[in-house]
This record gives structure tokens, sequence and C-alpha cells, in this order.
């Protein structure tokens, strides 16, 4: 019995290596994203989605995968699958997490798919083609540097974190590092908000009832924004000048556009990096030019002037 | 007429030791701690929070730590229910989060339509909490009716409930309109006689959570089927009846906790209402009422409640430990409180 099972596994592998073989002139593309579980990341699907009709469209012959995964372990199998089933032999990745995924995008890679990293780098960097990530130290020097230009070099500002990570601890490293430079301003305390509402209301009414002034806020997300803005209105408090969230939610970019007066600015980190990344790979592939090696998408600055070229009604985020 | 079950959260003197012996005078005081073990948990945590931070004991700071405290504290009240009949909910984080999105969406829709926003709210509100009641009566059918486990039951309709919030966002955020928002927001930030909304709210529901507990044929019932299924079944003791009815009173509780928490952001997202059923049942657990059934008590189950935002709102006003090990301080003072109030074995 465990022969027949082994002799049939033999076999399909054998057909699907010659399948792909077969079709190595056409670029299969698969696209493997984490499931819209927050608001960052139902902007990445809906992306990536909007992307693959496309490129369809663009390159006739091509064709887009997209698939969600829930959890790292998901998303291991599924890219096993869209290799074996789907007969990939191009795949964007946006890893779950960087160190689980790492082994798993390694096979894939040994068995001749280019693999393009999106946003999280995987922990083996020669697992990986090409990488196109989002700015993460820009994020954090971009927020403070208007910050900064917007108090006139002088003020107590609080900052909320996201959740504990790698992303996390670069744009706040970085956001501090421009702080220290302007010896007027001073961060009073940096909690975690964890990306999320809820949270930043709590840890924002927190603040308010512990500083008796505070100048400006560095939500660094604007779900977190949306928290930190009532809780401040909550506690009809007015010292606070200035709300600066991050990533570039339609809300909040209708917020700057509109001209509020504590919502004047944003950081972009957009979940489009993914379309950036598939069309570069999309491109490469089908023109059969190389790749850069690393491509990173740089966080901009979104004031009421250019706001209006950020909005996008139509995405979720 | 079935026999009045025996009362059980009154504890005797513990078997084996007589009253009116040497060890007594300790045990009473053992009981005393036991008794009073959330209460003495929390007030301890006060004192080190004001010592920390002055600012802790202002109003403000007390009203706004009440107030974040009435959902999972509501949420409780009808989770104490469930634990005592020998149940369990995993769902409520998730199934809060399912009614804040239907109801925006309800509530958008509709306000086009219906003329006054205050009928718009109305509508929301009723819809909320016939929701609550109907997915709490779906969960007592599977468990009774259908014979499922209820940690089964609910841990599928946990991911079901935040799939379909989830899929209804596309992953973003459900909004309400600003014209309803404006007259649905008193309900959370709105105060009558200088409380808050949802404190007399969560004040409302403990007490009518205990008189039913307590002072009714339903809650004894309640109580006896936690202690013996078998033997309140032979006491001729409508057990599945019961039973469904518990779970009806949890989805009309997280009902209730929805309708104030929606004012609150205005918003409903993939993370709202996440792992409130672990805060919910660790209330519960805190405050005094066995895991496995049968007796608990619903003064406990708030305190356990407060107790728990307390300890987040002290890390919040104080910066002398990592912010990494926030979840360490939780963790150690949940387990000195559940210390306290051990009961004999």
């Amino acid at each position: 019995m465990k022969s027949i099972v082994r002799k049939l596994l033999v076999s399909c592998a054998v057909v699907a290596s010659t399948a792909a073989f077969a079709q190595a002139d056409k670029v299969v593309m698969g696209v493997s994203i984490p499931a819209a579980t927050h608001g960052w990341a139902g902007g990445v699907v809906y992306w990536a989605n909007r992307t693959q009709g496309e490129l369809e469209k663009q390159y006739p012959g091509i064709k887009v995968v997209v698939k969600t995964a829930g959890s790292a372990a998901e998303q291991a199998n599924q890219i096993q699958d869209l290799q074996t089933v789907n007969k990939i032999n191009t795949l964007v990745i946006l890893p779950f997490e960087s160190a689980p995924l790492t082994q798993p995008v390694a096979q894939i890679k040994n068995k001749g798919v280019f693999i393009t990293v999106v946003d999280r780098g995987l922990t083996d960097t020669s697992a990986q083609n090409a990488y196109v990530a989002g700015d993460n130290p820009g994020f954090g020097k971009v927020a403070a540097e208007y910050m900064a230009k917007a108090l006139g070099g002088k003020g107590d500002l609080v900052i909320l974190r996201g959740i504990p990570t790698v992303i996390d601890n670069q744009r706040v490293d970085a956001f501090n590092e421009v702080i220290k430079a302007n010896p007027g301003m001073k961060v009073l305390d940096a909690k975690h908000g964890n990306w999320n509402r809820d949270d930043a209301f709590k840890v924002m009414q927190d603040y308010l009832t512990r500083f008796k002034k505070i100048d400006a806020v560095w939500a660094s997300d604007d779900d977190m924004a949306v928290g930190v803005q009532k809780a401040i209105e909550q506690a009809k408090r007015s010292d606070v000048k200035l709300v600066i969230g991050g990533a570039g939610a339609k809300g909040y970019i209708k917020k700057v556009m509109d001209g509020d007066p504590i919502v004047t600015a944003d950081v972009t980190y957009s979940p489009s990096m993914i379309a950036d990344a598939m069309k570069l790979t999309a491109d490469s592939r089908v023109k059969g030019t190389a790749m850069p090696a690393t491509t990173i998408i740089p966080s901009l600055l979104i004031t009421k002037e250019n706001a209006a070229k950020y909005y996008f009604p139509d995405s979720p985020f | 007429m079935p026999p009045a079950p025996t009362s059980a959260p009154v504890s005797g003197p513990s078997p084996g030791q007589t009253p009116g012996q040497s060890p007594a005078g300790a045990s009473r005081l053992a009981q005393l701690v036991q008794q009073i073990g959330p209460l003495l948990g929390l007030v301890l945590l006060c004192i080190a929070g004001t010592v920390l931070n002055p600012d802790f004991a202002t109003t403000d700071n007390i009203l706004n730590v009440l107030t974040r405290t009435a959902f999972i504290g509501i949420i409780a009240v009808g989770m104490t229910f469930v634990i005592i009949s020998g149940g369990i909910d995993l769902s409520v984080g998730s199934m809060a989060a399912l009614i804040a999105g239907s109801m925006i969406l309800l509530m958008n829709t509709i306000s086009g339509s219906l003329g006054s926003p205050y009928l718009v709210v109305g509508i929301g509100i009723a819809f909320a909490l016939l929701l609550g009641a109907l997915f709490g009566l779906a969960h007592g059918l599977l468990i009774t009716k259908g014979r499922i486990e209820p940690f089964i039951v609910t841990l599928g309709t946990l991911g079901i409930f935040r799939a379909y919030l989830t899929y209804f966002a596309n992953g973003g955020a459900i909004t309400l309109d600003n014209a309803v928002s404006d007259i649905y927001s008193p309900v959370y930030y709105g105060s009558v006689l200088g409380l808050p909304i949802p404190i007399w709210v969560l004040l409302l529901m403990a007490v009518a959570g205990g008189v039913v507990l307590n002072r009714t044929r339903y809650g004894r019932y309640v109580q006896a089927i936690g202690s013996n299924e078998q033997v309140a079944r032979y006491a001729a003791v409508e057990v599945d009846r019961i039973k469904i009815l518990t779970y009806v009173v949890l989805g009309l509780c997280v009902g209730v906790a929805t309708v104030l928490y929606v004012p609150r952001l205005g918003s409903a997202s993939p993370t709202t209402g996440l792992l409130w059923e672990l805060e919910a049942i660790a209330s519960v657990i805190v405050g005094g009422t066995a895991l496995k059934g049968g007796e608990g008590k619903i003064a406990g189950t708030v305190i356990g409640a407060i107790l728990l935002s307390v300890i987040s709102n002290i890390l919040n006003l104080t910066s002398i430990i990592s912010v990494y090990l926030n979840a360490a301080v939780q963790g150690v003072v949940i387990i000195i409180v559940a210390f306290l109030q051990r009961s004999r074995r």
C-alpha cells in the first residue's frame, strides 16, 4: 500500500516537473499574502486583487493567482500547493513572519521558481531573488522631521507604538534619533497601542491623565490615530496641537485633505507596495530583464497639498 | 416541585474541623481572606497605583477606568451564569465584533430612508440586542439539543463570527455615518448624575444579575446544574431549557456591551473585541467563581473585571518597568489574586 502511494507521488512529481518545464516561457505568478485581519492587510488584499486584473490585461498570456493565508503555517502549505497544483514559476510573497517561512520559500526557489519577497525580509536572503519593501526607518524619520518643523523645534510629545516587532523598533528608533537632534523636544513616554483603535484609545486616555501638557502625538498608525483623536475629544484638551498617524488610510487622508486642525499630515507606508512588487516582477519576467535585488519604496509625507493623490475611496483601507 | 439545591456559595467550616477548636480562628481568617480576596487585591492595587502616580486617584481617571471596564464587566456578568452552569463561551469577543459591524451596517443603510436619527439609533440598538440573543440561542441549542461540548461549539463560532465581520468589512473598518454617530455618541460619552452611562449600565446589569442568581428559582437551578447535572435532572429541573437560557442571557449581555462600545469609536474592525473572551473569563474566575461550575458571585466578577483594567491603567500611568513586560505584570497579579481567594479542596 505504502509503495503504491509512493509510486503515485513520484509519478505526480514527474508530471508536475515536465508540465512546469513545458510552460517555461509562460509566466505563472503566485501571489501569497496574509489574510485581511486588520486594516493594512485588508489594503494588501485589495491591491493584490486589483493588480491581478491589471497585469493580465497588460501582459496577455501571464497568469496571476492570488492566495491569502491566516497564519504562517497555512502560508507555508499554500506556497507548496501553488508550486505543485498551480505550477507557478514566479512567486510574490508577503511573508506572515520572516523566520518560519524562510525554509519553505527556499525549497520552492530550489525548484526553479523566481521569488520576490515583499515587506518582511527572509532570515536567509539567498532564498529570494528580489526584495521589495517599505522604508521603515524613513517612516519614523519623516514623521519626526515634520513634527519638529510644525512645532518649531520644541514641545512635549508622546508616542504610541505598534505591536512589538522589528518593524516597530526601526520606526521608533529613527523617530527618536531626529527628536534627539532637537533639544527643545522631549518624548514623555512611548507605549504599545498594538496598531489597534481600542488599545490606542485607552493608552491615550491614560497619557492625558498623566501629562497635563502634550503638544503632539505620534500615533505611528492611522488606525491608532482614530483612537487617539477620540480620547482627546473626550478629555476636551486643547493643548494637543498635532497628531500624526501613518500608512495612508482613506479616512485619515480625507481628514488631511479637508484641512483638519490637528491631523495635518500623514506618512505613507502603503499596502499598495504589493502592487509595485507584482508589477516590477511581472515586467522583469516577461521581458527577461534583471530585477534589482532590493527595491525600497520611500515613505513620503502627505499634506493637504498632495493628499488627493493618495486618496483611494474604493480601497477598504 | 423540585427541592431547592443547597446554597453552594455560602462556605461553612472545612470538613473534619469542628468549630470552637483552636485552629478555627486561623481558619476563619483564611475564610475571610478567601471571601474578600479579589476586593483585597483591588484595594492593594489601588493603593499601589496612588503611590506610583497621584493622578491615579483623580475622579477623571477612576471614571475613565470604570467606563472602559463596562464592556468586559457586562459580558462577564453573563459569563458568570454560563460558567456556574458548567459551560463556557469562547466566542464573546468575536460575537461583539460581528454585532457591532452588523449594527453599524444596518444603521448606515436605514439612515438614508428614515428621517429621525433617533429612530435609526433605536432600531440599531434593538437589532444588536436581538442579534445577541439569537446567537446565544444558537449556542444553547447546539450545546443541549446537538450535544456538542460548549468549548467546541463556541470555538467554532469564535472563528465564524470574526470571519464574517472581516468579510463584511472587506478587511478594513466599518464606520458609522457622522450624522448618526453624533446622536449616538452620548451613550458612551454622556453622564447621568455625574456618572458616565456605561457605568450605570454595568451597575444595573450587575445588580440584576446578582438578584437573578441568588434570589430566583432560575438562579438556583443554574447553580444546581453546575454542581451536579445528573442530580438536577433527577430533581425534575429542565436542564436543557435552563442551559439554553444562560447562553441567551450571555448573548444579550454581549449585545448590551456592543451597544455601549459602538458609540465610543463609531467603528468596528477585525481587531474589535479581540481577546475579550479571555478577559471576561479571567474576570469571572479571578472574582471567585469556580471554572468547574456550581458556585460563583456576581460582585466578585465585577471586581475581577475592574481589577484587570486597573492593572493596565497603572502600567500606562507609570514607566517604571519596560513596556515589553506589561503582560507579565498582569499575569502575576491575576495569579496572586486567584491565590488569595483559592477554594479549599
